[in-house]
């Protein structure tokens, strides 16, 4: 089995979100990274379960500068054979999406996985456009996942429930909570993950079709109304009244 | 110029989900003065209804392939093609998620996920959505020909703004799928938490899985949705499907009651958008207490069964 993930990074989940040159950028002083939870977690631990079953290796990719080492690094020593940057800054989903179809586009993955989105942007895209652009089967939101004789079978969240699809290999996959336990790198991990081949190469220009032109933060809200413990019926008195949410 | 919206029955019938996304796309339509086109599975007498919420037409399509995202991709794209739209509007649930991706490949076009409002087309199309979390909002913009947007719950307010259409039904033969459906299981009886107006939700502070009953009774009283805080996920108190945050399901109900749940910016960050929270905890120091409309400090193990008996009380009133 030739697994790749796709790993990206997003700002440490306590960071202070801020904007500078009249709102228009992202504020990223004093801002640390992390690999993206769902990629960390999930996508790249299930890949680590299946090559422990099955045999054969797995690849982290990600397109980003040369700062995004730091998460790459981690991901190797997570348990990663070898790993590949696209020099480049990720843009947009679609750009994204388009560096890795073409790095996997001659390599045979049979199976690349991705979060299910970032915490970040949350946009959730680029699994379903790499799909696309390797015409394979795409299967989203997946809380388990069996291989078994070059095929799989997943099991993809959806509201209220869940759907149990399968599909032959090669596949596409997006996963979310419950696929795999979080691990977390030991001493000897860190250590190999030195040594591990970390390619470098370089992007395809590809279109964004969309930018951000600007943030704005939501409003503040106006403080807490405190009811007293011993007096519930004035507190659905005020949730009926005053919020009209009873 | 066309906007087509696609909508999803499941057991041929339609959620709130998708009547929003028909306004919306109903009001794009008007905005870039064009046609509403819906694309749906829905059989056609229950398709032709969402000319009520502004289609001007319907194409409808019976097929046991939903499941199939390359599937439901290829029979949006002939839609499309056929009503030469240049705006296509799907709904953020899991099925516009795992869609949304491949047929921005497939038509060429920009997307945004998880529009919070009506795009803006004075001087090029924008549209806002929540970031960093729901921390911030942000503006994009899109630069392509084709544009998909997916829009967030309470996008756009319902409105009965027209009269029943006839559906025509759209010639699917020759889209096939390439993943097979071994089985659906849905939780019968119970608002899925991305759907749910009401939410009582639940933390540490409860000290156990055995004293869950006390906030099955209070969401059974209003008829909400349960939810929990990550480590109580984690630790199997509580199933997967209930952890709300940064990294579980994000959500935005009317109503979000927060019992012995610390507030911490994680599981905020997936719960502030809630309309209103109420926050029951005993440590008038919580974090949580900063982001609440209402607030109660006290031992949720007296608070909670109290408030139920007050609601009780309101209910048969
Ligand atoms: C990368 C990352 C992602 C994360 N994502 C999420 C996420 O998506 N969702 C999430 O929820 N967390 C998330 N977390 C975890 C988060 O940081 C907190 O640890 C977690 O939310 C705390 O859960 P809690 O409030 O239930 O427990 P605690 O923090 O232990 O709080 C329990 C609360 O109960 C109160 N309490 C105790 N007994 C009583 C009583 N008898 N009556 C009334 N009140 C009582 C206490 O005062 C306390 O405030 C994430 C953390 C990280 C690092």
């Amino acid at each position: 089995m030739n697994l790749l993930v796709c790993i990206s990074k997003t700002p440490e989940t306590t960071s202070k979100i801020g904007f500078t040159d009249n709102n228009t950028t992202f504020a990223t002083d004093g801002v640390q990274y992390i690999m993206n939870p769902y990629d960390e977690w999930y996508a790249l631990v299930k890949a680590l379960e299946v090559k422990e079953a099955l045999g054969g290796t797995v690849t982290v990719i990600n397109v980003g500068p040369a700062a995004n080492d730091v998460i790459i690094r981690k991901a190797l020593a997570i348990g990663a054979d070898e790993a590949v940057r696209v020099d480049a800054e990720p843009k947009s989903a679609v750009f994204v999406a388009q560096q890795i179809a073409a790095y996997a586009k001659d390599k045979a993955y049979d199976m690349i996985l991705t979060g299910k989105e970032t915490i970040d942007y949350s946009g959730g895209l680029v699994g379903g456009m790499v799909a696309e652009l390797m015409g394979t089967p795409f299967m989203s939101f997946v809380s388990n996942l069996d291989v078994a004789d070059g095929k799989v079978t997943a099991t993809c969240d959806i509201e209220g429930g869940v759907e149990v699809i399968s599909a032959s290999l090669p596949v596409v996959v997006s996963a979310s909570k419950g696929l795999a336990e979080q691990r977390i790198p030991n001493m000897r991990g860190i250590m190999m993950a030195k040594r591990k081949p970390l390619n470098v190469v370089e992007a395809q220009s590809a279109d964004d079709h969309v930018s951000i032109k600007g943030y704005t933060l939501p409003a503040e809200k106006s403080g807490v109304k405190l009811v007293d413990a011993e007096n519930m019926d004035e507190l659905v008195r005020l949730l009926h009244e005053e919020a009209k949410a009873l | 110029m066309s906007v087509l919206v696609f909508v999803e029955a499941i057991n041929n019938q339609y959620k709130k989900a998708a009547f929003e996304a028909v306004c919306y796309g109903a009001k794009v339509a008007e905005m870039t003065q064009g046609d509403c086109v819906v694309v749906t599975n829905g059989s056609a007498d229950v398709a032709g209804e969402l000319g009520k919420y502004g289609a001007n037409k319907v194409l409808s399509f019976q097929s046991d392939n939903m499941h199939d995202t390359a599937f439901v991709t290829q029979a949006i794209a002939k839609a499309y093609e056929q009503c030469g739209a240049k705006q296509l509007v799907l709904c953020d649930n899991s099925r516009g998620k795992s869609i949304a991706g491949r047929l921005a490949i497939k038509l060429g076009a920009g997307v945004v996920t998880g529009a919070e409002s009506l795009p803006s087309t004075d001087g090029g199309m924008t549209v806002q959505r929540g970031v960093f979390s729901g921390k911030a909002l942000a503006t994009y913009a899109y630069s392509s020909d084709n544009n998909i947007i997916s829009i967030s719950r309470n996008a756009t307010p319902i409105v009965e703004s027209g009269s029943a259409v006839t559906a025509e039904s759209l010639d699917i033969s020759g889209i096939s799928a390439a993943t097979q459906l071994v089985e659906v299981k849905r939780v019968e009886g119970t608002i899925p938490l991305p759907e749910a107006e009401l939410v009582v939700s639940a933390g540490r502070g409860m000290k156990g899985p055995e004293n869950w009953g006390i906030i099955d009774d209070l969401a059974d009283v209003i008829g909400a949705t349960t939810a929990c805080s990550r480590p109580v996920s984690d630790t199997g108190w509580r199933p997967h499907h209930e952890h709300v945050g940064q990294t579980g399901i994000a959500i935005k109900p009317n109503l979000y009651i927060a019992i012995g749940i610390s507030g911490a910016i994680q599981h905020l960050a997936g719960v502030n958008s809630s309309k209103t929270i109420v926050v029951i905890n005993k440590d008038p120091e919580a974090p949580f207490f900063k982001a609440a409309d209402y607030g109660v400090v006290g031992d949720l193990f007296d608070v909670v069964p109290r408030l139920t008996e007050s609601i009780k009380k309101f209910k048969s009133a």
